[in-house]
């Protein structure tokens, strides 16, 4: 722990973040915004300084590695009659000691520092700081919001609002926001620079990401892994609303959004691209669980359920019958298994808890 | 973007129709109609100046591991130039697409052009590159008169060049994959890549990976059985030590490859569910398996490089390699390494922390290895006598670049770093500046310094530099940027961005790529000027640079059978022992010489192989099986000869050397 | 250091005469590389076996609530197969043996009958495949079956060519005899053939066994 405590002290020397570039950049970066390197969000911010730490510890050794490449080039030019020549000085242990003991201590160094900040900053671990002065308050819960990439658009549920937007995101300023993601089709990452850093969604499989933004504003985020044809425009919106501003939006949402039931949904997930902002009053019960498990189609077994009976060893010959075979070629007329599979007359040898779970509505 | 709708298989021509020929596309079709009236004349060309027969016999059915190191390398050009042209029309699009102007490339052909550049460049640039290096190298290297099995030399090197066909071919019959260099499912399935572009994908890479593999068994049969006499593992040049280890790498890693893109063709043709998100199958499980085999395949790259540069160091330094047994075994710690880094390419889907540390921290420690190296050859510059020969630039050219990218990669290295910067164009900048400034730059290095061994005359010293300058001017304005544009938090693989402020960083980055064009134009004029003037720069020598090693105690070029006689090695830097020592160079006592036959086999081989491919391409079932019978065939046929050496005679040794002994004397 | 000290030889060399630096007699011949060659090919290619082994560890208990290999191999039946492997390659062994001995018409015996114990490996294999896929429990039917055909397949596929070059040799044995090159590939082939057994015991246990095993 003090370990990590002086880790962070070393991070926030390092503050002025410009400074860490290459220094022929400096007049270059001066102008422009390098939303990673000066990030309002907190993990992003710790990230972007993290960046400066460790190329800094860099320059130690490739500073002087450069400036003696060119210095020996010069020096030791064959024109330079005056400068010593030994063709047969091959060794020196002292020497050798030297160059394999210096970015040895380079990296232990900045092995330490990675090993503590992969763990601080692990995008799974809810946050425990709003900024570096200010811890999160005990009676604060983060916000929920649950991500879903779909081709080439953003789907955000808000599970407490009971609302859903796409293309659109927004959240109060100083509540740390807990996000679970997940995809339809393909891998696609979310990414929102001014906030985090990113993480992958995918289908079938569910990941998590901690963040808190600290200044209100707009900001972009996009899809930060290729998705195919509609990618470049894979983009939305990230709005951090100060005092009621987020309890504003969510009641503009609530008035003026349709439904997101599970038709609506389907239509959704058809592939487009540049989709404008919509939003969602409510939102279709365990829709994201059941877009997770990939069994909105009612007649789909969710994923969940599947690997349930997989763990107790499948469903033996009977589940030959509940593959339902391709129907269309493309990403919606694959094989599946269908949902009657729990509901078979004799489930042989099969517990009965897992026919007790809730078949999807 | 107008999906491709293929009609229904048909029972003769599978899914190729007139469809798939893009007459639609003026910028396919003015290409393919420069490809043809190109590739007439060169045809018309041979046949005027007589030229089948040489070809044919010198050449394509050459078992000689120098013509095959040349071929390759010829390879790597031609392809160099395909990857260029999709480089240089990715800038242009970037640096257009802004705002209310689209470009002039839709998603459906910018997307393939990115994929196609990442293939090209490291299946068909790089490896065929080194491949030829250390083909045409090692043997000479090690005092040996060709490589362990000359006839699957050549076989892999013509897989190699029908994996280039068929991507070649993409352009012009159908279409190339639009996924990503490394394909990764669902996107490259079935469901989401429905069109031929990823069968081209799949099958060029295993038709060339079969080529890859057996020239790596190839190679260290070659290091570990066939070395002089007096070549321990400790006195071998440490190019050779580089090679030893690429390969090694590449037989432990390139099946790998096979293995998961045979799987990818599994679920692409008989419906399995390996990588489908339904049924039980893993997306993730290609992600591991595909990085187990490309992070290793990084180091099959630079490595044979780190060993040009070891060579090109001392050489032009007058001076021995600093650090010899530091640098063996700091390139066997890459070797090893290499093997226990590659989660680090997905550190942001969601492995835990301590995972993520782990793999980071290893990543790490593999510049420390690197680090030394780097000194080894600064210190080998220490207190030498420099000669800034075009070699001795592309070799300082790359230490100053290398370093820069070697920091951005630990950067990169650092996980919470990682969350930011990955898939960035940071990240394109750093390994183009890797890649570039290590790989590239020792390949231009590694053929500027043998190419008077290959050929006989050395190269044009003024273009050489000039080619040399724009590639580095136009390496950091092109990237430069780019490293910029990630920080600022852009994304890679977009054909359009909103945000109009960007674009004088991407007009920068492509004014970069025009400076490279010139580069590489610079070479290729700087190979037309140098065979002018090839009278003037001619080496009779053998060694015109004061070589330390093997290769530049036999002539230039060297003859069919590399040594007259084998030498016998004291010292890391044989020749330079033997030149130092007073080493006589035997002028009788000639006996004949034991050397492989030519063969057609390995053409033919290869090309049925490409037919195999095609037809599994378009779904042409009845040619797949045909072809792939007659390939199985040919294979027993050629298994039915057993005269595949000769001798050449004494008398005949004796004469080429006595050639030699005369234009020694005539130019000391 | 000095100019003395530079044009002095290193000091292994013997101060006296100069070392030879060429090979006059011709004295050198390098070593024949096949069957190191061989070695690293087999290696390569257990790469292979190890990746699709790694799949099926991974993906073997995504049945996609199908059934799981305990419902669907039949132990008596694969152990009959593995027996005939494992005799095939003791045949092998007496073709080796009786190829030192340079007994041309008992190699040729021998061979035939691993090339026959071979077909009766991959004949068994066949009828097992057609079972499953008759069933429905073909190799699209989950993650499971995917990878168990296509680790069982390759091993198959494998049997196959080393049939098939087998014939091919006995061919060659047959009209060349018992030559330096044949000798050599026989060896070559009898790598490949272990290879395929040692590989076969690993998918016995690790696949049939422990699939039937709860």
């Amino acid at each position: 722990m003090r370990l990590a405590h002086a880790a962070s002290r070393v991070l926030k020397l390092t503050k002025p973040s410009r400074l860490a570039l290459p220094l022929g950049l400096l007049p270059l970066l001066a102008g422009c915004s390098t939303v990673v390197l000066d990030a309002p969000g907190d993990v992003a911010r710790q990230q972007g300084d993290l960046i400066v730490l460790a190329t800094w510890l860099m320059l130690i050794v490739i500073v002087p590695v450069i400036a003696l490449t060119l210095f020996f080039a010069w020096r030791y030019r064959a024109s330079n009659a005056q400068a010593n020549y030994q063709p047969d000085w091959d060794h020196s242990t002292q020497l050798e000691l030297v160059i394999w003991a210096v970015p040895l201590l380079i990296i232990i160094a900045l092995g330490a520092v990675t090993w503590i900040t992969t763990h601080t900053l692990d995008p799974y671990r809810p946050l425990r700081r709003l900024d570096a002065e200010r811890p999160v308050p005990a009676d604060v819960k983060p916000l929920e919001v649950q991500v879903v990439a779909l081709d080439w658009k953003w789907l955000f549920l808000y599970p407490e609002q009971g609302i859903a937007t796409v293309n659109e995101l927004a959240a109060p300023i100083d509540r740390p926001i807990r996000f679970t993601l997940t995809g339809t089709s393909v891998m696609n990452a979310f990414y929102v620079p001014a906030l985090a850093g990113m993480i992958y969604t995918m289908p079938g499989m569910e990941t998590k990401l901690h963040a808190v933004i600290a200044t209100p504003g707009e900001y972009e985020g996009f899809s930060s892994n290729y998705s195919g044809a509609g990618f470049s425009h894979m983009r939305f919106r990230f709005h951090a609303f100060d005092g009621d501003g987020f309890e504003q939006w969510t009641d503009r949402v609530k008035r003026e959004g349709a439904t997101l039931d599970r038709d609506r949904y389907m239509v959704l997930e058809q592939p487009s691209s540049r989709d404008p902002v919509r939003h969602f009053a409510s939102v279709a019960p365990g829709l994201y669980d059941a877009i997770l498990n990939r069994c909105v189609g009612i007649d789909h077994l969710c994923m969940n359920e599947m690997m349930a009976i997989d763990s107790a060893g499948g469903f033996g010959l009977d589940g030959l019958e509940a593959l339902v075979p391709r129907s269309a070629p493309g990403p919606f007329g694959g094989p599946y298994v269908s949902a009657e599979v729990c509901r078979v007359d004799t489930p042989s040898a099969f517990p009965a808890s897992f026919i007790a779970t809730p078949a999807a509505p | 973007m107008t999906p491709h709708v293929y009609p229904p298989a048909d029972p003769v021509f599978g899914k190729l129709s007139w469809g798939a020929i893009p007459l639609h596309d003026p910028i396919l079709l003015s290409t393919f109609v420069g490809v043809v009236i190109g590739g007439l004349a060169v045809l018309a060309l041979l046949t005027r100046y007589r030229l089948w027969t040489p070809l044919w016999r010198d050449w394509i059915t050459s078992i000689d591991h120098k013509k095959i190191g040349i071929m390759y390398m010829v390879l790597g050009l031609v392809m160099l130039l395909r990857g260029f042209a999709d480089a240089i029309m990715m800038r242009a699009q970037q640096a257009m697409a802004f705002g209310e102007n689209v470009g002039y490339l839709p998603p459906h052909h910018y997307d393939q052009i990115f994929t196609a550049h990442g293939v090209i460049m490291i299946f068909f640039v790089a490896m065929p590159f080194i491949t030829g290096l250390m083909n045409y190298l090692v043997p000479l290297m090690i005092g040996a008169r060709d490589v362990a099995f000359p006839f699957l030399n050549n076989f892999s090197f013509w897989m190699t060049t029908v994996g280039a066909v068929l991507v070649m071919a993409s352009l012009f019959v159908g279409e190339f994959a639009k996924t990503g260099w490394l394909a990764y499912p669902p996107l490259s399935g079935l469901d989401y890549s429905p069109d031929v572009g990823m069968d081209y994908y799949i099958w060029a890479l295993q038709i060339a990976g079969v080529g890859t593999t057996l020239s790596g068994i190839n190679l260290i049969v070659t290091i570990v059985k066939m070395r002089a006499p007096g070549m321990d593992l400790m006195k071998m040049p440490i190019f050779v030590w580089t090679s030893l280890c690429s390969n090694v790498l590449i037989v432990v890693s390139f099946p790998v490859l096979t293995a998961v893109l045979a799987m990818l063709t599994l679920d692409r043709y008989v419906d399995t569910n390996f990588f489908t998100s339904s049924l039980g199958g893993n997306p993730m499980m290609y992600v591991n398996l595909i990085w187990i085999w490309g992070h290793p395949e990084v180091y099959i790259l630079i490595l044979p490089l780190f060993g040009v540069y070891s060579e090109v160091v001392s050489t032009y330094c007058s001076k021995r390699l600093f650090g010899y047994s530091s640098m063996v075994y700091a390139t066997v710690c890459i070797t090893i390494l290499s093997y226990l880094v590659w989660l680090h390419h997905f550190f942001t889907m969601g492995s835990g922390a301590s995972v993520n540390s782990f793999f980071g921290i290893t990543t790490m420690i593999i510049s420390i290895p690197t680090g030394a190296k780097i000194f080894n050859w600064l210190f080998t510059m220490y207190r030498g006598r420099i000669r800034f020969d075009v070699p001795m630039l592309w070799t300082l050219g790359f230490m100053v670049t290398f370093t820069v990218g070697g920091m951005t990669g630990v950067l990169l290295a650092v996980p919470p770093a990682d969350f930011v910067l990955h898939n960035s164009l940071f990240l394109v900048a750093h390994f183009h500046n890797v890649i570039i400034g290590g790989v590239v730059f020792g390949i231009f290095a590694g053929m500027a310094y043998w190419f008077p061994k290959a050929f006989g005359f050395r190269m044009d010293e003024f273009w050489g530099k000039v080619s040399f300058w724009f590639w580095l001017a136009g390496y950091w304005f092109a990237f430069t940027p780019l490293y910029v544009l990630g920080l600022m938090g852009v994304t890679r693989r977009m054909s359009h961005f909103d945000d109009t402020t960007l674009q004088p960083w991407f007009v920068v980055a492509a004014f970069g790529a025009v400076l490279i064009a010139i580069g590489i134009a610079a070479f290729l004029w700087c190979i037309v000027v140098s065979i002018r003037r090839r009278e003037s720069l001619r080496d009779v020598t053998g060694d015109p640079w004061g070589g330390r090693t093997l290769e530049w105690s036999t002539s230039s070029p060297p003859p069919d059978y590399n040594f007259a006689f084998t030498p016998v090695v004291h010292d890391t830097d044989a020749w330079w022992d033997m030149k130092r020592r007073g080493a006589e160079r035997p002028l009788s006592g000639f006996q004949p010489i034991h050397m492989p036959k030519n063969t057609a086999a390995g053409v033919v081989l290869a090309a049925i192989s490409g037919v195999v491919g095609f037809a599994l391409i378009w779904h042409i079932w009845w040619l797949a099986a045909l072809s792939f019978t007659a390939l199985v065939v040919a294979a027993i046929v050629h298994t039915f000869n057993y005269h595949r050496d000769y001798h050449i005679p004494a008398a005949e040794v004796e004469a080429t050397e006595a050639a030699r002994t005369r234009l020694l004397s005539l130019h000391v | 250091m000095s100019e003395a000290v530079t044009l002095a030889p290193p000091s292994h060399g013997t101060t006296g005469t100069p070392p030879a630096f060429y090979d006059l007699e011709g004295r050198h011949h390098p070593q024949n590389g096949t069957l190191l060659g061989f070695w690293l090919y087999l290696m390569s290619d257990l790469l292979i076996f190890a990746c699709l082994f790694a799949t099926y560890g991974v993906l073997g208990r995504n049945y996609a609530a199908g059934p799981s290999g305990a419902d669907l191999f039949e132990l008596p039946l694969i152990a009959v197969n593995t027996a005939l492997l494992l005799v095939s390659s003791i045949t092998y062994g007496m073709a080796m043996i009786a190829m030192q001995a340079r007994r041309k018409r008992q190699v040729l015996a021998w061979l035939a009958a691993t090339g026959l114990l071979g077909l009766g490996f991959l004949g068994i294999e066949l009828y097992e495949f057609h079972h499953l896929i008759h069933l429905g429990a073909g190799p699209g039917r989950s993650a499971f079956l995917s990878s168990f055909f296509a680790l069982v397949g390759t091993h198959g596929l494998h049997v196959f060519f080393g049939c098939l070059w087998l014939a091919v040799l006995m061919v060659q044995v047959q009209r060349m005899g018992l030559t330096v090159a044949n000798r050599r590939r026989l060896f070559c082939l009898s790598m490949f053939w272990h290879f395929l057994d040692v590989v076969w015991i690993g998918v016995f246990s690790f696949v049939y066994l422990m699939g039937v095993l709860p």
